[in-house]
């Protein structure tokens, strides 16, 4: 599946992985994103915004090779190589931890900046990694972005949540603050969908959700045990083998680089009669 | 009027309907405010009341309440002033 390296000059696409509400999937869709970009060939690197609160670095399975970070290299203690760390399954995929230590303040604008304009002339993708809320962490991660995926759960808090967050990324950025900018391209990503509960009226549908947001969806990812089963193992979920999830992500992947694929709301695969009658073997 | 009462008792309306009506109602408004917080003017608006009636009738800070219920094609703004008792009035 993953292709050569590109010999092409770098895309150098800033995307922010931002949701306003908590424990929606941020950090399991920037894994997930960023790893299936990687797996389709492109330079990808993904920073945790997240100061204080890392977390990224179990997701990817990296938290012991962390040495230096994010904040060292905004502060110059550090070079940007030196912190960025190569992952061990994906030849094209990096990861840019973020300081466990210090606070969200250590983030200025000219720092991230700085970083930000060194990794685009090297990748294709830079995923940003937003903090949940939308206090200066997470305001610094989608300051500079040229695209945002907003993680929305069906849920009424996530969704308001959404919209906040959908609000501040048309009016508090470097492209709403640039005259003749165009707008961040921003797109929602609905995770932990339950199929079953939307057929019975309990949870709000796809189209719910995308007409009070009104934006362009990404994909639809399904409420899935292979989430934490990947997480538990700091894989992100498309490199740890096939589930519903990771189809969805890859989908989702599909889209975000521009190409067509068709919706599809396949949720985990229920147990028939056979399986229910005799277990199941996995 | 049926005979096995299945009609009587209406279906319930799906709680994810509820949900959605909800969204859109909050954040029509919450829109509209332009991502500040919404209805800033309303302390305001309460101490202008308060300064109004005052004139007139001695009255608390606490003495006027300020309500607002939003709606989704109209929206309501209660006020309700308590003026003193008769006897309470003429003692102060």
């Amino acid at each position: 599946m993953t292709t050569e390296p590109k010999n092409t000059p770098p895309l150098g696409r800033v995307i922010v992985v931002t949701s306003g509400k908590g424990g929606v999937g941020k950090t399991t869709s920037s894994a997930a994103i960023s790893a299936g970009l990687a797996k389709a060939g492109f330079r990808t690197v993904v920073i945790d915004f997240d100061v204080g609160l890392r977390n990224l670095d179990m997701t990817m399975g990296c938290e012991r090779r962390v040495v230096f970070d994010f904040i060292n290299v905004i502060q110059g203690d550090a070079r940007l190589k030196q912190a960025l760390i190569k992952d061990k399954r994906l030849e094209t995929l990096f990861i840019l931890p973020t300081s466990q230590t210090r606070d969200k303040d250590a983030l200025t604008k000219d720092g991230v900046e700085k970083v930000l304009t060194e990794l685009k002339t090297e990748f294709d993708y830079i995923i940003c990694d937003s903090p949940a809320g939308i206090e200066h962490g997470a305001q610094m991660a989608m300051h500079f972005a040229d695209e945002a995926v907003v993680v929305t759960n069906p849920e009424v808090s996530s969704v308001r949540d959404s919209d906040r967050i959908l609000g501040l990324l048309s009016s508090q950025t470097h492209r709403a603050e640039s005259a003749g900018a165009e707008p961040i391209k921003a797109q929602v990503l609905i995770t932990r969908y339950d199929q079953a509960r939307v057929d019975i009226g309990e949870m709000m549908t796809v189209t719910d959700v995308l007409e009070i947001l009104a934006v362009p969806l990404l994909g639809v990812i399904p409420e899935s045990k292979a989430i934490l089963k990947a997480s538990n193992v700091g894989t992100p979920v498309v490199l740890d083998g096939p589930s519903a999830a990771a189809q969805a992500y890859e989908d989702a992947v599909s889209r975000l680089t521009g190409t067509q694929v068709e919706m599809r709301m396949q949720g985990e695969r229920r147990p028939g009669l056979f399986q229910r009658l005799f277990g199941r073997a996995s | 009027m049926n005979l096995f009462g299945f009609a009587r008792k209406k279906p319930p309306i799906p709680s994810a309907h509820t949900a959605k009506d909800r969204l859109q109602i909050l954040l029509a408004h919450e829109r509209s405010s332009s991502g500040t917080a919404e209805a800033d003017y309303l302390p305001m608006l309460q101490r202008d009341i308060v300064a109004a009636i005052r004139k007139h009738v001695p009255i608390g800070d606490k003495d006027v309440e300020v309500r607002m219920e939003r709606g989704d094609q109209m929206s309501s703004l209660e006020i309700n002033i308590e003026l003193p008792a008769a006897a309470a009035s003429k003692a102060g």
